[in-house]
């Protein structure tokens, strides 16, 4: 049953009420947030100023907005120094170049240098639909999570953005921050408890866990609440932050459930659900099934069309349920 | 005649960074790898720029409103090391630490490690974007100081360099000056065989910047053009320094082999390995066999 405590929408499964929104305009709202809380805050944007919804602060604040043209790797190194000099920058970009394009930069001028630039990536995962591979970012997570320093935060939805986005502003560190370009169910609540390092169980069930992170965690939702009713009690928890991953949360729910499904928009290799497995192995091996793009590039099609096709929808969350079910009862 | 600096304050300085070139070939020779032919090439710009130009204290390195050097080329870090211990950021002695496990004196220099380093370097390109970053944030606050940010000219094979410098053009940064260390030499060969550069000053000219050049041998003509690009407010200023690699040890000037050796291991052609530190500190402590070295 859903973990009351994560205060969750009402009419979660209701398709005609729930909210829909894309994370980028969370994004876009918690700028502004963050803008209006500390005057340090800047943003940064390589000519994509509305689709990453950096628009709203640069109305807004229109001196602290910087428009650097199509180059992300000199967006990357314009921050960097804003950062050591004492601004809290935020570079906007698609997540295809940002960071994409610029991951040296990144790495030593942002990571390494440790300055908190803030990286966001929008337009993340296959749900960016018909432009493509070449636009379809399914390595980012990857990228940014081995890379020592850096915070990485996935939200599940808009509200959790802006939250995530406003966090971010303060924690003082490198972060990358991945959105989407699609509208997606708005789940949370204001209410929702939001904790950069903080896994939030938001469905408790005692069978199999799911580790999910970004907007694919409403799947994760609806496929736990039809397999309530074949009798398979999920528990769901929202991991937002990849790095650094929530290790107790992780090693409790491997401890009650004995079986594992990680759930993301992104490569298996050296995603979230590689993060969890790197949890287990050390400390409570248990059999997982992975959600997620299985070693390939994506391809143009519709958003909805695209998730189901690479094993991402609600059907494809209920068998690797069931697939780690079968393994775990085999498990000595 | 300079009105910016004193001949008697050009004496010192060119002391100074002759005592600096010693300290570099101690330094790498202790350390048994990194670079020769540029860190010598760029000695006296540093030692003007630690000892007369850049507003700074060693004893505080996070001086609020001081001058910020970047470094672009993180390679040349040893001559910059050297000026740092010379100006008293940390004892001499620690020089010999260099690329050492353990040492703050890494290989190519790390913001964290080493108080006073302003920033990470190494990857070529990286620098400008950095230091005009920095030269933008110090205008949003209405500061006065200023942003140096050394390059090789290599670097400017690199993209990111020049959308570092278009966006510099653009916002008329003229709180940010780039020093381009123009000494012909990249791994490879000449700049000119490897990826043709010239005409730079054309180039930068059309990116909206302000050119100076100069012997980047000769202290006054370099201390006059920092105060230049002072009076310049429209645009920033890049003053290209025309250096030789390998400055004051005439046997491996111009020698593009030393560009990434350590003294005892550069090419045995004038020197045997086992001599080459030796003879290129003899050179330096009889400037050329002018004068007679205490060591003698």
């Amino acid at each position: 049953m859903l973990n009351k405590n994560a205060h969750l929408v009402e009419n979660l499964f209701d398709k005609a009420k729930v909210e829909m929104a894309p994370t980028r305009q969370g994004y876009g709202k918690g700028l502004v947030e963050a803008g209006e809380k500390d005057k340090r805050v800047v943003v940064l944007c390589a000519d994509l100023t509305e689709s990453t919804m950096s628009h709203w602060f640069k109305e807004k604040f229109p001196d602290r907005f910087v428009e650097i043209g199509v180059a992300e790797q000199n967006m990357a190194t314009v921050a960097s120094g804003m950062a050591n000099y004492g601004k809290i920058p935020f570079i906007s970009s698609y997540a295809a170049f940002s960071p994409g394009r610029n991951n040296e930069q990144i790495r030593t001028t942002i990571a390494l240098n440790n300055v908190p630039v803030k990286i966001a990536g929008a337009h993340a995962g296959i749900s960016v639909g018909p432009d493509g591979a070449t636009h379809q970012q399914l390595e980012d997570i990857a990228l940014m999570r081995v890379q020592p320093n850096m915070v990485v935060l996935v939200p599940c939805d808009a509200l959790e953005a802006q939250k995530a986005t406003v966090a971010a502003a303060f924690n003082g560190k490198p972060t990358y921050i991945r959105l989407g370009r699609e509208k997606s169910p708005v789940f949370t609540t204001k209410d929702t408890p939001f904790e950069i390092g903080k896994a939030e169980v938001f469905r408790e069930g005692k069978d199999v866990a799911i580790v999910g992170c970004g907007i694919l965690l409403h799947n994760v939702l609806v496929a736990a609440e039809e397999l309530s009713k074949e009798g398979i009690e999920c528990m769901v928890i929202n991991s937002h932050t990849v790095d650094p991953i929530d290790e107790k949360t992780i090693i409790e729910a491997a401890k009650k459930t004995g079986a594992i499904v990680s759930v993301e928009e992104h490569q298996i290799n050296g995603g979230l659900g590689s993060a969890v497995a790197e949890v287990l192995s050390r400390n409570y091996p248990v059999p997982q099934e992975y959600i997620g793009v299985a070693n390939r590039f994506g391809e143009s099609g519709e958003h909805l069309e695209l998730i189901e096709s690479f094993g991402m929808g609600i059907g494809s969350i209920k068998e690797a349920a069931k697939r780690v079910l079968r393994r775990k009862a085999l498990t000595p | 005649m300079s009105s910016y600096i004193t001949e008697e304050k050009i004496g010192e300085l060119e002391i100074k960074a002759n005592e600096a070139r010693q300290l570099l070939i101690e330094m790498l020779t202790t350390a048994g790898s990194g670079h020769t032919a540029g860190p010598l090439g760029m000695a006296d710009i540093f030692t003007a720029l630690y000892f007369y130009i850049l507003n700074h204290d060693p004893k505080n390195p996070n001086l609020p409103d001081r001058d910020w050097l970047i470094l672009s080329n993180g390679h040349i870090t040893p001559i910059r090391y050297v000026s740092m211990a010379q100006a008293g950021y940390f004892p001499v002695e620690e020089l010999k630490t260099l690329r050492k496990f353990g040492s703050r004196l890494q290989g190519h220099p790390e913001r964290e490690r080493l108080p006073g380093v302003e920033t990470t370097s190494g990857p070529l390109g990286s620098g400008l974007g950095q230091a005009a970053g920095i030269a933008y944030a110090m205008r949003m606050d209405k500061k006065k100081n200023r942003v140096y940010c050394i390059m090789s000219d290599g670097e400017h094979d690199a993209g990111n360099t020049w959308e570092s410098i278009m966006f510099a053009g653009k916002y008329r940064l003229n709180n940010l000056v780039g020093i381009i260390d123009r000494n012909n030499i990249q791994i490879d060969g000449m700049t000119e065989d490897i990826m043709p550069l010239e005409s730079l000053r054309a180039k930068y000219e059309s990116f909206n910047w302000h050119v100076l050049e100069v012997d980047g041998h000769n202290l006054e003509q370099f201390v006059d053009a920092t105060e230049e690009a002072k009076t310049i407010y429209e645009k920033p200023t890049v003053i290209i320094a025309h250096t030789i690699p390998g400055k004051g040890i005439k046997e491996i000037e111009f020698d593009y082999r030393w560009h990434g050796n350590p003294p005892g291991k550069g090419p045995d052609d004038v020197w045997p390995k086992g001599e080459q530190a030796k003879k290129m500190l003899d050179e330096l402590r009889t400037l050329g066999g002018k004068i007679r070295s205490e060591h003698q």
